[in-house]
């Protein structure tokens, strides 16, 4: 099928596009842009005037809840969410229910995504068995079922030579790994940031050293075993100048943050709404600005959802014992364009962090509008306000800080490989 | 969200609920204390009960065991005429079972007026406050770390009772202040009621972060925090702090913290002595100071009855 989306701005920072013009799409495939290709004849054409035509999202962080949790999710539920967010390529963390780490469950996993023909799923693999922290997975098995790195998702390692081991395993083959910098011991079951809101509250603190500390820890192993390493969700100041400093030293480190955290703190936590209870905990405004402009600096190389969809039963509970993350996949888009707005960061550098950079990352054919890429593309009206409520969200995760607000951006339709999979 | 609201005000400044004493406007401690000063006598009469919540069901629900405070508050509910109801819930059954949310809709539906809550989780009657229908009152008897806003004003009323205004005195706040409901609720009545001196006293361990935010100074040497003191509150030091990773020792804490007479010596000569209950003799306090002279310790849980009557008493809009 031929499809031609004309009259759209697009935007592919991958090229330095930023144009008025039309993007013919032939066998699932970017075609051209601005000129039809010889005998082009389009079997759809999308009128995308006043809209903003950009590769399809790829986002570094989506709990799909299957197998195991499906009174939050379903596979069917978050895949549609996903594309009536514009993500045409994401990465689901490891800990389902039984986890990530057996090449069976992540062969059916891929399988079952692949069957509802919308977004492409990339799991990561579970680093350590049962995310345990004691034995290494199979991971070149698991890499031969599909997973593109190993990640030990918000379960701790507390043993530093556990750790070790696993770097350098994963370093034998040149796997990446995902690790959360958080030092278990320093967080202490804590809640909030530990700060002047956690103090007033009376809410247990995770302090910023429990960041750094395991940032250093991880840069000195990566040192030791060549292992190439990607953080997952810095959340404070002294956390991105570590990284910074990691790669200024040439250390093969990358590291995403939560599109929350580039917008909240722990301020707006306001009297104990669980809303806005996150894992990294939502830390101080100065540690928010430090995140903005790392992303700005290159330093954070990619913007994800982290979409975590809970029941409400999760959330309807005091503060301590409500569960983190809310839900993102739609909201990764408008969200980003919010950011964008307020760090008078320039539209195509916002989208690029969650489409080209994140592509790059993990090292796949997405992200970007080059002719012979699979045409994974998303089209957005940028005026479009929309309020975020339990019955707009394809989610089942209705969970968000931002709901019962507005929020402006809103995708009209998704196409993954060339097949338009969302329109609004 | 911001704070762009006081869940514990009706839209008329009024007091729907008491949650925490942070936020409470000053004409509103004021009022309570004054409320409370017409309440001491009942307690002295031959038939100490007054009509004002007859007919009205108060749930006392505690998922934490404290057999002083339910105490205090069932005796306030019971000379106001309330029908009283005391449900001890343990708290590891609800999170096995019934959600808290639950358990409130529940007692809800059995026509509660009141809810007395104490709970383990900060926040937790706040949770409750936004869930009960309106006409529903929920008073906060205890949040985790957050609040204990009945015992801060008890602590208000004794220390009125003792130095008469609030301008010009020195407060000093001992002990275990990062795990202390006391401390918060003691530390917002005290700057809302124009205290321009409080400080607290303890050891790096068991001082919160960025505490001095909330409009305290802090002192790690006792004998120079007590300097001057016109109060001295001193905080219990909960059995499994004592040892571990916060203090070595009970015995090195009482040598550093514990509240003597030769430490209070440094306090003015007619500083009083305050503590919460129930109090560690030995631990954070000498029996010779708990016992002393400038001890109120005692009057501190007579007070603490005409406290709860206020609060009672004016949530239901008496």
């Amino acid at each position: 099928m031929n499809i031609q989306i004309q009259n759209g701005r697009l935007i592919d920072a991958a090229q330095s596009v930023d144009t008025v013009q039309s993007l013919f799409i032939a066998d699932g495939k970017i075609a051209a842009f601005g000129v039809a290709p010889d005998n082009f004849t389009a079997d759809r054409i999308i009128d995308a005037t006043g809209k903003i035509v950009c590769p399809g999202l790829v986002d570094l962080s989506a709990r799909l809840r299957e197998p195991g949790s499906e009174h939050k999710a379903t596979l069917e539920s978050e895949m549609l969410a996903a594309v009536a967010g514009g993500v045409t390529s994401l990465v689901c963390p490891p800990d389902t229910d039984p986890v990530l780490d057996e090449p069976g469950l992540v062969e059916m996993l891929k399988r079952r995504a692949d069957a509802l023909h919308q977004a492409r799923v990339y799991p990561l693999g579970a680093l350590t068995v049962g995310l345990k922290g004691e034995r290494l997975s199979e991971m070149a098995e698991l890499t031969e079922a599909g997973c593109v790195g190993f990640f030990n998702a918000n379960q701790p390692i507390t043993d530093t030579n556990t750790l070790y081991r696993a770097m350098q395993y994963a370093a034998t083959y040149g796997y990446v790994v995902w690790l959360r910098a958080e030092e278990s011991h320093l967080a202490n079951n804590g809640i909030a940031h530990d700060g002047e809101v956690a103090t007033r509250l009376g809410l247990a603190g995770i302090p910023v050293s429990a960041e750094t500390v395991m940032i250093a820890t991880i840069t000195t192993l990566m040192r030791d075993t060549g292992a190439r390493v990607h953080l997952a969700r810095l959340s404070s100041r002294l956390g991105v100048d570590l990284v910074r400093a990691a790669k200024a030293d040439g250390l093969p480190i990358s590291c995403d943050v939560g599109i929350h955290h580039l917008l909240l703190t722990d301020r707006d936590i306001g009297y104990f709404d669980s809303q806005y209870r996150f894992a990294p905990p939502l830390r101080n405004p100065a540690d928010r600005d430090a995140l903005s402009r790392g992303v700005i600096d290159g330093t954070i190389d990619a913007i994800c959802s982290d979409h975590t969809p809970h029941d409400d039963d999760a959330k309807n509970v005091p503060f301590g014992e409500a569960l983190p993350g809310s839900t993102g996949l739609e909201l990764l888009l408008p969200l980003t364009l919010k950011w964008a707005a307020h760090a008078t960061v320039p539209l195509p550098f916002a989208l690029q962090k969650v489409s080209r950079d994140p592509a790059r990352l993990l090292g796949v054919s997405a992200g970007s509008l080059c002719t012979g890429q699979p045409a994974d593309i998303c089209i957005f009206d940028p005026k479009a306000f929309w309020a975020v409520t339990s019955q707009t969200l394809r989610s089942q995760g209705k969970n968000s800080p931002y709901l019962r607000r507005e929020l402006e951006g809103r995708v009209t339709h998704t196409l993954v490989n060339g097949k338009l999979v969302f329109q609004s | 969200m911001a704070l762009t609201f006081n869940p514990q005000l009706r839209s008329d400044g009024k007091l729907k609920h008491l949650l925490s004493t942070e936020g409470l406007p000053k004409h509103l401690i004021e009022g309570l204390l004054e409320t409370a000063d017409q309440f001491v006598s009942v307690g002295d009469r031959e038939v100490k009960k007054v009509p004002i919540l007859r007919g009205k069901s108060v749930f006392n629900l505690f998922f934490e065991n404290s057999t002083r405070t339910r105490t205090t508050f069932e005796i306030a509910a019971k000379r106001l005429s309330a029908d009283v109801i005391n449900l001890n819930i343990n708290a590891s059954s609800t999170t096995k079972g019934e959600s808290l949310l639950d358990t409130v809709d529940n007692l809800a539906a059995m026509n509660a007026d009141m809810f007395v809550v104490r709970h383990a989780e900060s926040g937790a009657a706040h949770l409750i406050a936004q869930h009960v229908k309106p006409g529903v009152a929920v008073i906060n008897a205890g949040d985790g770390r957050h609040a204990h806003p009945t015992q801060g004003l008890l602590d208000m009323y004794t220390i009125r009772h003792y130095k008469t205004a609030f301008h010009n005195l020195t407060v000093a706040i001992v002990g275990d202040v990062l795990h202390s409901r006391v401390a918060r609720s003691d530390i917002h009545a005290l700057t809302t009621l124009g205290c321009p001196d409080v400080r607290v006293i303890g050891p790096k361990t068991l001082i919160p972060t960025e505490v001095a935010r909330m409009g305290v100074s802090v002192f790690h040497d006792m004998a120079r925090g007590l300097e001057g003191c016109d109060v001295v509150i001193m905080l219990r030091l909960q059995n499994e702090r004592m040892n571990g990773a916060l203090l070595p020792s009970a015995h090195e804490f009482f040598k550093s913290y514990g509240l003597t007479t030769e430490k209070l010596a440094r306090a003015k000569p007619d500083a009083i002595v305050m503590h919460p209950g129930p109090m560690n003799r030995g631990v954070e306090i000498d029996s010779l100071v708990a016992d002393g002279r400038q001890s109120v310790i005692l009057p501190q849980v007579t007070f603490g009855i005409a406290v709860r009557m206020a609060v009672m008493a004016t949530v239901v809009g008496a």
